[in-house]
């Protein structure tokens, strides 16, 4: 079972770390002193630990190069994710949704108010996840700069109600319009563009955004940001602050509800069949008829339609935006949120988007290793889940028994 | 029904097709033959409106159809099938020759066409719910042929259906274009390197060398030109 060559690979894996942790892990400088530490038992530390994980590592990749060949062999099909056999099985998808759905109603009636208040973050946070989800999911065009959109959202509803005094609702369609406009001003130059050089493009535009944001104080008030936005109102009803966190939150989920619904419709319309066929292969769309044009534009304004909403409804919660909301590392989360949580499968983003906003906030007691654990969680991912959490059924590879003769 | 007039395409600065003349008449087979980076599919290219001309005019049914939208003309019903196949490999067969028939709204007569193509090519009956990228290179050229034909084209154009394919699943597509010709008087523009067959299906035939026509005859004379069979028959 375990080979000479085994230990020696991981041997060599051990002495690579040993070598690569030398400088933080053994040396100290103690500048009171003045004298220079030497943590050797450290290095004994990151030794077996390298070697005992390498040599588990490596066992994993043998598992799992083990399950690839059994797939493809016909008997053996009941190797589908628990996930994707609740989702196939009508009986069971119900009952499991149905539960849910009364766990999200309930929720803030069990929970406290700081647990409420996280769960409308997470939920904005869904209706992102699924906006992107259109551009990067459906239509296949990575866009990097998606936060853009979301400070769209959100400055046009504060600076539209600090000027004109526009309240909440009126502010929230038409913030979705402005970002949708912006969305189709991103588009319209890098519709030739695509995988890479469209990353890069949008990545500036983001970047764009976010610096006139910051530096235009006339506009936008600059880094001070912009403060006292209102919350939305109920039929101009008093509200206590509990009152409008739990509001707020029964808000955005009807607001989620109605994404789901239109994300849902638009996948299976066929502008969402266009958006698919796009992402497969652009000469075949072209020769299909599909206009790659405006099969690009509606993708790119749609996304950002959500993410305008999703805006506005951050500027209420806050009461409070600045452009350091609105940063790069917002566009990544959005992104690992779609891609960790399977990319075009809307039930994927909504549990990416809980478990990558949820966990930060209930693991605050490892807040400082919060990156190190992000990034080992999405490397694992890549490689044993590489469609995310729950990936799109489309994907999923149907064998039937009878057809496997050789024709 | 199709026809080029003095059409000149150029890749940057670099002339691909020198002023070419084709046409084709309603219900004809009609095929280019020519060596590798002769202009081939750049002639096919320009013709369906992803690579427009620098000059020269276009005319199908008589109206010109430069400079459209590739979509408007493939509204107009001229149908492409891009060499190297180019099937949604992550779509199943099924929701491949959908998209065939993508700008079509009349949903009985879309069933009716996919059970004709099911016909046509039983195997891909059998595939319907398997991923496109998972068949065989036969299977995929007969779906990319059944995904064009979903969308119910007047001009069928054919790019190279002979690539890296076996004889006898080469002879199989050959005849069906020949059916699909004879059945459904669909006009076919067949692209093709390999000349000997591609003579023996088509009415007429284009020689061309470096991006020129250099000769034009019926295909039985093609067949039986020494200069034809030296050059492309090998005989």
């Amino acid at each position: 079972m375990v080979s000479l060559e085994e230990i020696k690979k991981s041997l060599l894996t051990c002495i690579w770390f040993m070598f690569l942790t030398f400088p933080i892990m053994v040396i100290r400088v103690n500048t009171v002193q003045k004298v220079i530490e030497w943590r050797w038992i450290n290095m004994l530390l990151v030794g077996v630990a390298g070697f005992i994980l390498s040599f588990f590592w490596r066992n994993l990749f043998r598992e799992k190069g083990k399950t690839g060949t059994e797939k493809q062999s016909p008997a053996k099909t009941d190797n589908i994710s628990i996930f994707q056999k609740i989702r196939e099985d009508r009986k069971r998808f119900l009952p499991v949704v149905a539960l849910f759905g009364c766990f999200m109603i309930a929720f803030p009636l069990v929970f406290s108010l700081y647990q409420t208040n996280i769960m409308t973050t997470a939920l904005i946070y869904v209706m992102l996840g699924l906006g992107l989800n259109i551009v990067v999911g459906l239509a296949g065009l990575l866009d990097l700069g998606y936060v853009a959109f979301y400070a769209v959202g959100a400055y046009s509803y504060a600076l539209l109600n600090h000027h004109f005094g526009i309240g909440f609702w009126t502010a929230l369609p038409l913030s979705g319009l402005l970002s949708a406009l912006f969305g189709i001003l991103l588009g319209y130059p890098v519709l030739r563009l695509r995988g890479d050089y469209l990353a890069i493009v949008t990545l500036g535009f983001g970047e764009i955004i976010r610096l006139i944001l910051e530096n235009w104080n006339e506009f936008s008030f600059g880094p001070s940001g912009i403060a006292n936005i209102p919350r939305p109102g109920f039929f101009g009803m008093e509200m206590s602050l509990k009152g409008h966190t739990i509001y707020l939150y029964y808000l955005m989920i009807l607001l989620v509800l109605f994404t789901i619904f239109v994300v849902n419709r638009l996948q299976n319309s066929r502008i969402g069949r266009a958006w698919i066929a796009l992402r497969e292969d652009e000469i075949a769309c072209q020769a299909m008829g599909i206009d790659k044009a405006r099969t690009k534009l509606t993708a790119f304004a749609l996304g950002a339609t959500w993410a305008g909403m999703g805006g506005v409804v951050f500027a209420a919660k806050t009461t409070f935006i600045n452009p350091a909301s609105f940063t790069i590392w917002e566009s990544i989360i959005i992104l690992c949120i779609v891609v960790l949580g399977g990319m075009g499968s809307i039930i994927g983003v909504i549990s990416g988007a809980m478990i990558l906003i949820l966990l930060p906030e209930y693991l605050r007691a490892f807040s400082e290793y919060r990156m190190l654990i992000f990034g080992i969680v999405l490397v694992v991912m890549m490689i044993f889940r590489p469609g995310g959490i729950i990936p799109d059924i489309r994907r999923v590879y149907k064998y039937k028994g009878k057809e496997t003769r050789m024709i | 029904m199709l026809k080029l007039i003095d059409v000149r395409t150029c890749y940057g600065k670099i002339l691909a097709l020198r002023d070419i003349n084709i046409e084709i008449k309603q219900g004809e087979i009609i095929t280019l033959i020519g060596a590798n980076g002769a202009g081939k599919s750049t002639t096919l290219m320009t013709t369906c409106g992803i690579l427009p001309p620098r000059c020269g005019e276009i005319l199908f049914n008589g109206k010109s159809i430069v400079n459209m939208n590739p979509n408007r003309i493939v509204a107009m019903g001229i149908s492409q099938v891009p060499e190297g196949r180019h099937i949604f490999p992550y779509l199943s067969v099924k929701e491949n020759l959908d998209m065939g028939a993508f700008l079509r709204d009349d949903r009985d007569q879309i069933r009716k066409d996919m059970e004709y193509v099911f016909e046509m090519f039983p195997i891909l009956a059998q595939r319907q719910h398997q991923q496109g990228g998972t068949l065989s290179g036969g299977e995929q050229q007969m779906l990319a042929i059944s995904r064009a034909l979903m969308a119910k084209p007047k001009l069928l154009l054919l790019d190279e259906p002979s690539l890296g394919l076996a004889p006898i699943i080469v002879r199989q597509i050959f005849d069906i274009i020949k059916k699909v010709n004879r059945e459904n008087n669909t006009t076919i523009f067949l692209v093709e390197q390999n000349a000997n067959l591609a003579l023996n299906v088509a009415h007429r035939g284009y020689v061309m060398e470096n991006g020129r026509i250099t000769m034009t005859d019926t295909a039985e004379n093609l067949l039986a030109n020494d200069n034809v069979r030296k050059a492309y028959l090998g005989i």
